[in-house]
């Protein structure tokens, strides 16, 4: 499709509330009043109207919290009109939004079909009400099929389910379970990430006292080994460390991300990349709100180095990797002057793979891609 | 000021370590008058910032004050420090032939203790005077009476007047400098004799040159006299003498006998200016030398490299200047395979290298690797040479040695009869050979041993405290060698010998401390891409083995929105502590492994 020389644009939307935190969530996200909440979305509208979108055409939107199906179903719509009003949004815009299982009806999911969401992403994590109670999930796997059950009925037609590895008691055999139960429902993009116990949640707390009971690293192992197995045989390729589609179903969203596309990111915290800067908003919610889309902006001007090292450690992360020509193109130079020696010592220990013009971590380098990707580290 | 040598009193202070030494010298200090209370640092005789985080004294120093006495008359009080560690023995010697008499402060709660005796015995041996003074009486549990009558017991010297004192409230001081006055003698020596000067300590001032600490046994310096240093043999002429204030040097007009004070010289070279050498006047010489100087070799060596391979000359250069002040630490280059360009330095003691290790890494910002502390062998070989071996890379082949050598001490430990079992098993495992054991009272124990020295450097001391819950002291003397089963234990990680790592042990250990060793660097090594066996070996023959699991899983699952900032620090982090890693082969491996062998006995 032809863009009338406009350059393509990502846009992400956060809403920083949720009705409960669990137990193992560093995101930015809280409880709230419903008049923070209101004053919130004003503050919002206001950040997303004072932005000159007309060089840009939106090829997806992502609204992600938080849990954005926590806040009233009009301040879609409202967010929506917003971003309708200042950018031009491509006619096959990814637009996607998260939900949690329970946070929604039938009512609420109309809104937000007719608001322009086209993609919905829910978050399941488990499908075993125990695994769930640990996390300090607020549903259960019931309440979940019921939720995936109207989010079908009422015509979503692109629909992901997030799962989570590595869970506290998780087993191989009850990771295959949460598998053939979610497969069985057909979603068009799965996501598994693996557990990740973060310093200051309640989880590393509980770690630390030794409650955490999290599985030992060869059950890991086995049950990523098991994820990657199962998912493929049902048709869903792995594109991303964390991320499973059907053919055409990847989150062109989140893609835009790894290959360092332009994004502009509204609300708390939000962050942005156009062209070589890096900006995001304060991660104070009272400074937010009182600054009515104003706020103090957090700015990094990237140098060359900056963006190869990025161009790396975000483009590795895809399974397809990266490209040479991109590479050139983007930097100017060969990637081989840059970091032929490291691409090559990978190649050599079975982390890497080269083939015509991309590399591309193995399925053992995935597993360990920070070690390898904090070498391209200058 | 002309001083007659009546009343001058040249003394120190000995005590066992926290009996409150430098808290009576700065009371000593204050009393004089020479300084005003705004002026008092907290520890005057302590300068060094470390020497005061460490509570110890580390280069001895004097400081001249001035005390009018009840009965009128003005006296010099010089008091010489001395350093308060075993390390420094030679030193602490040195500074108690430059005194006519000795304080001896006891805690009059804790009694004698090890260093109490081993100094009382050290002043005894250079004919001192010393006089007792019971510390610290405002502790409730102090019990001068019982302290003053153990050391009558034990040491022999009276002390039934001895003043009842607490440095720490300023009660009793008056009393002690009295008895300074009283029962120390003043010193002896004939000024118009030819200069006889000991020199008792130096250090270098970048604009003076080497200042020289001095007691003038006879005769008189000036300003132009020409010096004569008896062991060394140089000559300069005198630029500047003089006495010292507190933390200051006033000039004047001739030091003469039984006077303390300094010579400046414009030496460039402390080395050139020997504690324990003789000064006297080139143009007219006295017959002999004091008696008592040696040359101060080191006991204890190790590698010092940078972790950053770069920094190779800004250690050179910071040794270089740390060895102006201290001529008692040596240094020469070695290369090490594993370890890049560095230094082979020698030092006194384990004490004396933690300060020099940790004033490179403070003063001079650098960030050091080192290797474990060994002591010096002595490898006879089959051809009739004979090496002394400092770096254990360095041993010959087995088939070219005849027999090696190995340093001993002997050692005085006082503990209480309640732990005797644990400490006398801990020198047994120590390899000690005990050669005495007498009761200074129903309940605490003199024990004597022979140890090596190999296997009281590393942690002796600690192990000590622990197994005694701290009712133990110790002190401990050279004495000589003695030959011994040794061998070179070699490390291997992931098939590559690790010279750093490599160390003489006795050969009965070798195989506990490989075992231990490799349990050790498992721990201290992280997991890398592949599996990483670590073996222990002798002659070649490996006698141990562990293996460092190969790294499986480690990724940042979530996507932040696009906020990638917190990935971007966490794989900053990752590179961070790589850059801390020497790299041996393939693996990365932590700066601490190379000091691993020092904690083969924490459990």
């Amino acid at each position: 499709m032809k863009n009338n020389g406009l350059k393509p644009l990502a846009v992400y939307v956060h809403i920083p509330f949720c009705e409960q935190k669990c137990r193992y969530c560093d995101f930015l996200s809280a409880k709230a009043s419903d008049e923070v909440k209101l004053q919130y979305l004003l503050s919002l509208m206001h950040e997303i109207n004072q932005t000159d979108g007309s060089k840009y055409i939106v090829k997806s939107i992502f609204i992600g919290g938080g849990t954005p199906s926590c806040v009233p179903a009009y301040f879609i719509t409202k967010i929506m009109e917003t971003l309708e009003k200042r950018f031009m949004i491509a006619v096959d815009a990814e637009i996607s939004m998260e939900m949690n299982p329970g946070t929604v009806c039938k009512t609420s999911l109309i809104e937000y079909k007719k608001a322009g969401i086209n993609r919905v992403s829910l978050g399941l994590q488990s499908t075993f009400d125990d695994e769930l109670g640990k996390l300090g999930r607020i549903h259960d796997y019931k309440i979940f099929l019921n939720t995936y059950g109207i989010v079908r009925s009422v015509g979503f037609k692109n629909v992901n389910i997030d799962l989570m590895s590595s869970l506290p008691g998780q087993t191989v055999d009850r990771m295959q379970t949460s598998l053939e139960r979610v497969t069985a429902l057909e979603p068009e993009h799965i996501s598994v990430y693996s557990l990740i116990v973060e310093d200051g949640t309640p989880f590393a707390r509980m770690a630390e006292e030794g409650r955490l009971n999290l599985p030992d690293e060869d059950t890991e192992i086995e049950i990523d080994k098991l994820t990657r197995s199962f998912l493929a045989e049902k048709g869903y390729r792995r594109y991303e460390i964390s991320n499973y589609a059907l053919e055409d179903y990847e989150c062109r969203h989140n893609l835009v991300y790894w290959n360092r596309g332009d994004y502009l990111g509204f609300g708390l915290g939000a962050a942005s990349l156009i062209g070589s800067t890096r900006f995001s908003n304060t991660r104070d919610l009272k400074k937010y709100i009182g600054a009515r889309g104003m706020s103090e902006m957090n700015i990094q001007r990237l140098t060359d180095k900056d963006a190869m090292e990025e161009f790396m450690f975000l483009g590795l992360r895809k399974v397809d990797g990266i490209s040479e020509n991109d590479f050139e193109k983007c930097f100017g130079k060969n990637i081989m002057d840059v970091y032929g020696d490291i691409l090559n010592k990978q190649v050599k220990e079975g982390m890497m793979h080269h083939e015509g013009d991309r590399w591309a971590l193995t399925e053992k380098g995935l597993d360990v891609s920070n070690v390898l990707m904090a070498e391209y580290l200058f | 000021m002309n001083i007659s040598q009546d009343h001058i009193r040249n003394f120190c202070i000995i005590a066992h370590i926290d009996h409150g030494k430098s808290t009576l010298a700065d009371r000593i200090i204050e009393k004089t008058g020479l300084l005003t209370e705004r002026e008092m640092q907290d520890q005057i005789l302590d300068n060094m910032d470390l020497e005061r985080e460490r509570g110890i004294t580390i280069k001895s120093q004097a400081v001249r004050t001035i005390y009018k006495a009840k009965n009128g008359e003005e006296y010099v009080l010089n008091l010489i420090d001395t350093p308060g560690h075993v390390d420094f023995n030679y030193e602490v010697s040195r500074s108690l032939a430059a005194c006519d008499g000795a304080v001896l402060v006891v805690d009059a709660a804790q009694g004698i203790e090890a260093q109490t005796l081993a100094n009382v015995y050290l002043a005894l041996d250079h004919d001192l005077d010393v006089f007792p003074v019971l510390n610290k009486i405002d502790l409730p549990s102090a019990e001068p009476e019982r302290v003053a009558h153990e050391i009558e017991d034990i040491i022999g010297i009276e002390a039934e007047d001895a003043p009842k004192i607490s440095a720490k409230q300023g009660l009793g001081i008056d009393e002690v400098l009295e008895s300074i006055v009283e029962k120390i003698p003043a010193p002896t020596g004939d000024s118009a004799a030819p200069l006889k000067a000991l020199i008792f300590d130096s250090i270098y001032d970048p604009y003076k040159g080497v200042i020289i600490f001095v007691r003038i046994m006879d005769g008189t310096v000036k300003k132009g006299t020409s010096l004569k240093f008896m062991a060394t043999g140089r000559t300069d002429e005198a630029v500047e003498v003089g006495y010292f204030g507190a933390g200051r040097y006033i000039p004047c007009d001739e030091l003469s006998a039984g006077m303390v004070g300094y010579i400046t010289a414009s030496i460039k070279d402390l080395k050139e200016t020997r504690v324990g050498d003789t000064v006297t006047d080139a143009a007219n010489p006295c017959a002999e030398a004091l008696p008592g100087y040696r040359k101060v070799n080191p006991m204890v060596y190790c590698g010092i490299y940078p972790a950053d391979t770069s920094k190779y000359p800004d250690l050179r250069d910071a040794l270089e200047k740390l060895q102006l002040n201290d001529a008692s630490l040596t240094y020469e280059p070695e290369t090490s395979a594993a370890l890049g360009f560095g230094f082979r330095c020698g030092f006194l003691g384990l004490l004396h290298l933690d300060i020099i290790t940790e004033r490179l890494e403070r003063e001079y910002n650098l960030d050091l690797v080192t290797t474990a502390p060994g002591v010096v062998y002595k490898v006879y070989k089959t051809n009739g040479e004979v090496i002394d071996l400092t770096n254990p890379a360095n041993l010959p082949d087995p088939s070219e040695i005849e027999h090696m050598e190995e340093p001993m001490v002997s050692a005085e430990i006082m503990v209480s009869t309640e732990y005797l079992g644990a400490i006398i098993g801990l020198c047994q495992e120590r390899r000690g050979i005990q050669t005495g054991m007498d009761y200074i009272e129903t309940t605490r124990v003199m024990l004597k041993y022979d140890l090596p020295l190999n296997e009281i450097i590393y942690d002796f001391f600690d192990a000590l405290k622990s197994r005694s819950r701290g009712y133990a002291s110790f002190d401990y003397e050279m004495k000589g060698y003695q030959p011994s089963k040794l061998v070179k234990l070699d490390i291997l990680i992931n098939k590559d010998y690790v010279d750093a790592l490599s160390f003489i042990v006795f050969s009965d250990s070798a195989y506990d401390r490989g075992r231990k060793m490799c349990e050790k660097l498992k721990g201290e090594i992280p997991r890398h891409m592949f599996e990483i066996p670590i073996q222990a070996a002798v002659n070649g023959k490996v006698i141990a083995r562990e293996t460092v699991r190969a790294y499986r899983k480690d990724v940042l699952a979530k996507c932040y929105g696009g906020d990638i900032s917190r990935k971007k620090k966490l794989l900053e982090k990752q590179k961070e502590g790589k850059k801390k890693m020497r790299q041996i082969g393939s693996v990365e491996v932590p700066k601490a492994a190379f000091l691993s062998v020092l904690k083969l006995d924490e459990e």
